[in-house]
């Protein structure tokens, strides 16, 4: 689990992120595959996107540090990221772990530019966490969402 | 299908003990009621394999309460209604449960600060810093990467029932079609058992969700229309943020 030192204005967070298989409401559909809009969506209720992992970070220095997401199995293979914090501040996000090659490849692509992107715009929004974003059936953006609940950004 | 779960504790703090009971309550759960594990309570009872009966308090207090919200939703939270076989699932519920009690957990052990968020449903105890309550963004419908809304709440539980989650999976039980005219439903109130059964079925009621809610005793509802309003009850007014009212 990331347990984190002070953030920026003195504030300390522990947090720490899990994943699990209980279903959420109206979550009957992901039974049955679910046709998605995002392109990087992972389904199967047995893969091994599913199973349930722990994160195992270790603790981080307050400023001018690096939070590793854990790493999440999909079916293309491992994802890990990491968020540069510094002064307090998200300045980066980056993927440790990606798939490469073919399809996987240009999911990886897509879904590390996004993981910056909601990174920085929640911190610019200044919020404690996100309410209805689920990102439950996407093994990629559990991967990011995690990394961001380490960075104290984003639910 | 995973649920990423985050436990954010602020000042004061506790024992990383406290924490990790959390987690394992989360993972106990899991074990219990997912339906993705045959040997699960829940699934051995969705398939007639354990009666009803003879599971454990846990599991008949879900059916209960899922049968009882069903009933208080006038039938737009279903819980055998949103499984394609029919049969019995109570874990539309138990999400919004497990975290109730996390936050019970975590406040026994002095945690008076806590926010604990489960696959985009939130509860927020006490403050995010002194003087400060937490700062709960409501996910942009179209957007993924933005946030529609903040809301700031304190002891207060934030559900929200969308089209973006997994792709019009909210039907209307009445009548078997996916809930248009809305794209999210956003649910405050007391406990997020509740206010996560109870933005299903008003997202599933349409905009009239609006009036039902606001006629739940401490709870408030938050709806963003396909045609892009934001409409909102009395009980949410005092939550807003203004400035953060930006596509």
């Amino acid at each position: 689990m990331p347990k984190r030192g002070a953030l920026a204005m003195g504030l300390t967070t522990l947090a720490l992120v899990l994943l699990l298989n209980f279903q959420t409401p109206g979550a009957a559909s992901t039974l049955e595959p679910v046709a998605r809009s995002g392109s990087s969506s992972t389904t199967g209720s047995s893969s091994t996107t599913g199973s349930s992992t722990t994160s195992d970070a270790t603790p981080a220095p307050a400023a001018g540090a690096t939070v590793d997401g854990p790493t999440v199995g999909t079916r293309y293979g491992p994802v890990q990221v990491e968020v540069t914090i510094e002064s307090g501040q998200i300045t980066d996000v980056t993927a440790l772990q990606l798939p490469t090659g073919g399809r996987s490849g240009q999911i990886s692509r897509e879904v590390e530019s996004m993981l910056s992107s909601q990174a920085l715009t929640a911190q610019s929004a200044n919020i404690d966490g996100v309410s209805g974003a689920t990102y439950t059936s996407d093994a990629y953006a559990r991967s990011l969402q995690a990394a961001l609940d380490d960075a104290g950004f984003t639910g | 299908m995973g649920t990423t779960v985050s436990i954010d504790v602020r000042r004061p703090l506790v024992d990383r003990a406290a924490i990790d009971d959390a987690m394992a309550w989360f993972h106990d759960v899991d074990r219990r009621f997912s339906l993705f594990r045959p040997e699960s309570e829940a699934s051995r009872v969705a398939v007639g394999a354990l009666r009803l009966d003879d599971a454990s308090p846990d599991v008949r207090a879900m059916v209960t309460l899922a049968e009882t919200v069903r009933e208080r939703t006038g039938g737009y939270f279903d819980a055998r209604r949103h499984r394609p076989d029919g049969r019995l699932d109570p874990t539309g519920i138990v999400k919004g449960w497990s975290v109730d009690e996390a936050i019970s957990l975590l406040r026994l052990a002095g945690a008076s600060n806590v926010q604990v968020v489960a696959g985009g449903d939130v509860f927020a105890a006490g403050e995010a810093s002194h003087g400060s309550p937490w700062r709960v963004g409501i996910r942009h419908p179209e957007a993924r990467d933005r946030v529609a809304v903040v809301l700031s709440v304190s002891n207060l539980a934030v559900a929200t029932s969308g089209l973006y989650e997994r792709g019009g999976h909210i039907r209307d039980p009445h009548t078997g079609r996916v809930a248009d005219g809305l794209t999210s439903f956003t649910v405050v109130g007391p406990t997020l058992t509740l206010a996560d059964a109870y933005a299903t079925a008003a997202f599933a009621m349409g905009e009239r969700g609006l009036d039902w809610i606001a006629g739940q005793p401490g709870f408030g509802g938050l709806a963003i229309t396909r045609d892009a309003r934001v409409v909102w009850t009395p009980l949410v007014d005092e939550l807003l943020v203004p400035a953060q009212l930006a596509g």
